[in-house]
């Protein structure tokens, strides 16, 4: 089954904050807009807030005063989640053991007073579009973590539901299952092509799955952006860390250089800066001759890691430099080399966190 | 030599132990089924004085019954939600609803009775009658079945599977049929056993609640060991055991599959 | 095509609040009737004697009341220290141990969880009575009949026939969760099997033994039928009351006994609770 173009409902989440009972600050209010078909992804460390947003658009929290949760416009804020037509997978998928894999995926069709056959025939259509058939009659107990992820997909696609949540679906599978479910599960998101709430730790499900991508911190929205922006233009220097390597030189600045131990480094922006904090991507950084780059310094370590090298520099910057290089460079501890960075490679951060 | 000494000494200490435990019941049973208890078993064996038992107490064992299973049915209507509640808000008040509620397994069962006299005895029929002692078994069962349940509620996770119905659609009625009741089993059929096992066996409420008509087996058992030849007295707790020991061992069945 | 929300089939949508509410209402109504309510009168009952409230003191304060309150507290106290010695020492030995018939075993030493105390004291008498098996060996061996069922001894004896299968469950379990590394660890120190159950297996189940023991105390301290059984003249507390009650019709006597050994009952096991952290339930 292909279905192209967007489909479910457009959702605003209006300064909508959560303190809980205990006094937990757990999200600070924010606002975002979700366009209709979209997929987004909210990305941060455990204990950021991204699972309670969620929650809050969900409607298994209700959030403080003042905040609404809007879909296509209309304010579902005191609707309940029994009422919100939403499809939801959760972290431990909450698969229903009492209940067969076909019961458990026609369950919201059944209390929709969906008839036998037509139930029948969807849970059949999902089976095959989750690449479970054959497991229809089995217990949950007996099944995989990988197919327990699928069921729960399912299980939430079934109803035709107009916004899908996920909170963090694939955590729970060892590291192999997740790299191979995470191209499946973004290939039946596009297929579906319905507007969908991610919420993941984890960088590299964030950039492949997201159309955008929330970074949060500590309850609050650190940035927002496509993955490309994210990456290559981070605001913060939290937000450079978390997503892929980074390397952070803070130095005074002098006619548009950085002014560093193993050399000067030109960087563009301001005239008038006299000191920066740089974030330059391990990939960016080109090893070269010595004396051919005005930045040099001496390899401390290679680690080959296949498809390319992982180098760490010392003597360039006042700490360690981490290079990724081609892994066909020949290059040894101790020997001395020069760093060749583009100046337009070199991101100014604000200072600060 | 000295680990084998150790064992061996343990071993008859244990065995002692049993015997004691053991030996008593074993003189029971068959002086229920004796002619003549001080004459020994050369007197022969016989069925009379279960016979007897039978004859004479028979309403008794079959009110045992009756109340046992209506406290089930009270213990179940009432606890098996409760516990679902006590569950799902949890904090400090829930906590202090499950203390008050297993304080009558605390306070001795005459305390309680005497409590239940003092405010219900004016009621005459009601006082008279054998729902005088199920209100009193009820209150002392009801925090084994709140108990199992929510202690399968806990290693269950009943609370993602019920916000997983929630986001299918179903209302909360729908979800306790349809998702909650199911996935609690074990911890109601633990209960279950467990406050049929404990009403069938109460003595110290009952013993205070009861009227000469409404008597359980435990108060008859007590009759017969004030009043009735050793034989009798003896038949009839063999009746006890041949009704009691099996729950006891489903009971046992039970916990030993929940820990494996 | 569209599933739609949910609007058919759902004539009365309940909050899930307002049903969590409704699940807990009948209990509510049942034990507040049936329990708290009843609990009050007697709290005030007891206090409607001649004394009025200084009634309440009379378990300390009347020697007799006094001597009673002794007699079943070092009662209980015997009963919970020799159950745990009997217990440690066969529960370890059961759960370190397998041999053929151990299940066997297990079975005979648990099988009396949940006799009442009529019974077991019916058991006692056929053991220690006047035409018990004690009596008898004892007059075939010594010419001389020892009885002792219907005293404070025999009492004793039925006190430690319902703790041990209930003291011994539980610490069978609790010796199961052991680290056998502790020990082990011990023992490569150069610790004598001795030193290792002093120095690392007994304090290890001290929780256990908190835990069971306070059950045993409670119980024995609140026990009835066995007493009932055995004799209508021990002295321990469960039997004044009775007597207060049933042939003295001091209600108020009753009633302030009753709570005063309702409130030790609890204050134990709310002792024991906090040393342990677990539930902690008492029957019979």
């Amino acid at each position: 089954m292909n279905v192209t173009g967007e489909h479910g409902a457009s959702v605003r989440v209006e300064t909508c904050g959560k303190t809980f009972v205990d006094g937990t600050r757990a999200l600070e209010p924010a606002t975002l807009d979700i366009a209709r078909g979209e997929t987004l992804v909210l990305l941060g460390p455990s204990g950021c807030g991204k699972t309670t947003m969620l929650r809050i658009i969900a409607g298994l929290e209700l959030p403080d005063a003042g905040g609404k949760v809007l879909f296509d416009g209309k304010d579902m804020t005191s609707v309940p989640i029994e009422k919100r037509n939403v499809g939801m997978v959760f972290q431990s998928y909450a698969l229903f053991p009492n209940m067969t894999v076909a019961d458990n995926i026609g369950y919201g069709l059944k209390i929709r007073g969906v008839g036998k056959h037509e139930r029948a025939s969807r849970v059949a259509e999902l089976v095959a579009l989750t690449n479970i058939t054959g497991l229809e009659n089995r217990r949950i107990t007996q099944l995989s973590g990988g197919q327990r992820q699928r069921v729960a997909l399912a299980r939430a696609v079934a109803i035709r539901p107009g916004i899908l949540l996920l909170d963090e679906p694939l955590t729970a599978l060892d590291a192999a299952l997740r790299d191979r479910l995470r191209g499946e599960l973004n290939r039946l998101l596009r297929a579906l092509g319905i507007t969908t709430i991610y919420v993941t730790h984890d960088q590299a499900e964030a950039m492949e799955l997201g159309d955008r991508v929330v970074v949060m911190q500590k309850g609050v929205i650190a940035q927002i952006g496509t993955p490309r922006e994210i990456y290559f233009e981070p605001n913060s220097r939290f937000v450079a860390e978390f997503i892929g390597a980074a390397n952070i030189i803070e130095a005074p600045v002098e006619n548009g250089q950085l002014l560093l131990p193993g050399g000067r480094q030109p960087i563009g922006g301001d005239a008038n800066l006299t000191a920066a904090l740089a974030m330059i991507r391990p990939e960016t950084i080109g090893i070269v001759a010595a004396g051919s780059a005005p930045l040099s310094g001496t390899i401390d370590s290679v680690s080959f890691i296949g498809d390319r090298q992982r180098m760490i520099i010392g003597g360039a910057s006042s700490k360690f430099i981490t290079v990724d290089a081609p892994n066909t460079i020949k290059a040894k501890a101790g020997e001395r080399v020069g760093l060749l960075i583009a100046p337009d490679a070199v991101r100014l951060l604000p200072p600060g966190n | 030599m000295r680990d084998r000494l150790i064992f061996a000494g343990q071993l008859l200490f244990t065995l002692t132990v049993a015997a004691f435990l053991v030996v008593p019941a074993i003189l029971s049973i068959s002086a229920g089924v004796t002619v003549n208890y001080f004459r020994g078993i050369s007197s022969g064996v016989t069925l009379q004085w279960v016979f007897q038992v039978w004859d004479l107490y028979a309403g008794t064992i079959l009110l045992s019954f009756v109340i046992a299973f209506a406290t089930l049915a009270v213990t179940l209507l009432v606890g098996v939600p409760a516990a679902y509640a006590l569950h799902t808000r949890g904090g400090r008040w829930s906590r202090i609803v499950e203390e008050v509620i297993t304080l009558p397994i605390a306070i001795p069962g005459l305390a309680i009775a005497l409590a239940l006299i003092l405010t219900y005895g004016g009621f005459g029929e009601f006082r008279r009658s054998w729902l005088f002692i199920l209100v009193g078994h009820v209150i002392f069962t009801m925090p084994f079945m709140v108990r199992s349940v929510m202690a399968v509620f806990a290693t269950v996770d009943i609370k993602t599977l019920d916000e997983g119905a929630a986001s299918l659609g179903a209302s909360p009625a729908r979800r306790f049929l349809d998702v909650i009741v199911p996935n609690a089993v074990p911890g109601i059929l633990a209960g279950a056993l467990m406050v049929v096992t404990l009403s069938l066996g109460e003595f110290n409420l009952t013993w205070m609640l009861h009227t000469p008509s409404t008597k359980t087996l435990p108060i008859g058992l007590a009759d017969s060991y004030a009043s009735m030849r050793l034989e009798v007295a003896s038949a009839y707790t063999l009746i006890f055991f041949i009704m009691i020991i099996p729950l006891l061992v489903a009971m046992q069945m039970f916990a030993d599959r929940g820990q494996g | 095509m569209q599933y739609g929300v949910l609007t058919k089939g759902t004539v009365v949508f309940m909050s899930h609040k307002s049903f969590v509410w409704l699940c807990l209402l009948p209990l509510a109504v049942v034990t507040t009737a049936f329990f708290l309510l009843p609990m009050a009168r007697l709290v005030v009952v007891g206090a409607e004697g001649p004394q009025g409230l200084a009634g309440y003191l009379a378990i300390l304060t009347e020697p007799r009341y006094r001597a009673t309150l002794i007699n079943t507290i070092l009662l209980a106290t015997a009963t919970t220290v020799v159950t745990l010695i009997i217990a440690t020492i066969a529960g370890m030995f059961l759960q370190r141990h397998r041999f053929p018939g151990r299940a066997v075993l297990i079975a005979m030493l648990t099988f009396p969880l949940a006799f009442p105390g009529v019974v077991v004291g019916f058991l006692i008498i056929l053991l220690a009575g006047r035409q018990g098996l004690i009596g008898d060996l004892s007059n075939r061996l010594f010419g001389e009949k020892i009885v002792f069922a219907y005293s404070i001894y025999g009492l004793f004896l039925g006190y430690l026939y319902f703790s041990i299968p209930r003291v011994i469950l539980t610490i069978m379990a609790a010796v199961q969760k052991l680290d056998v590394g502790l020990e082990e660890a011990a023992r490569s120190l150069g610790a004598s099997p001795w030193a290792v159950q002093r120095d690392v297996v007994l304090p290890a189940l001290g929780p256990a033994f908190v835990a069971s023991g306070a059950i045993a105390f409670a119980t024995a301290m609140g026990a009835f039928g066995t007493a009932f059984t055995l004799a209508t003249n021990i002295d321990v507390l469960p039997m004044l009351i009775y007597t207060e009650f049933t042939l003295a019709a001091n209600f108020a006597t009753s009633a302030a006994l009753s709570v005063g050994l309702g409130f030790i009952a609890w204050a134990i096991l709310a002792l024991a609770r906090s040393f342990s952290g677990g539930t902690v339930a008492a029957a019979g």
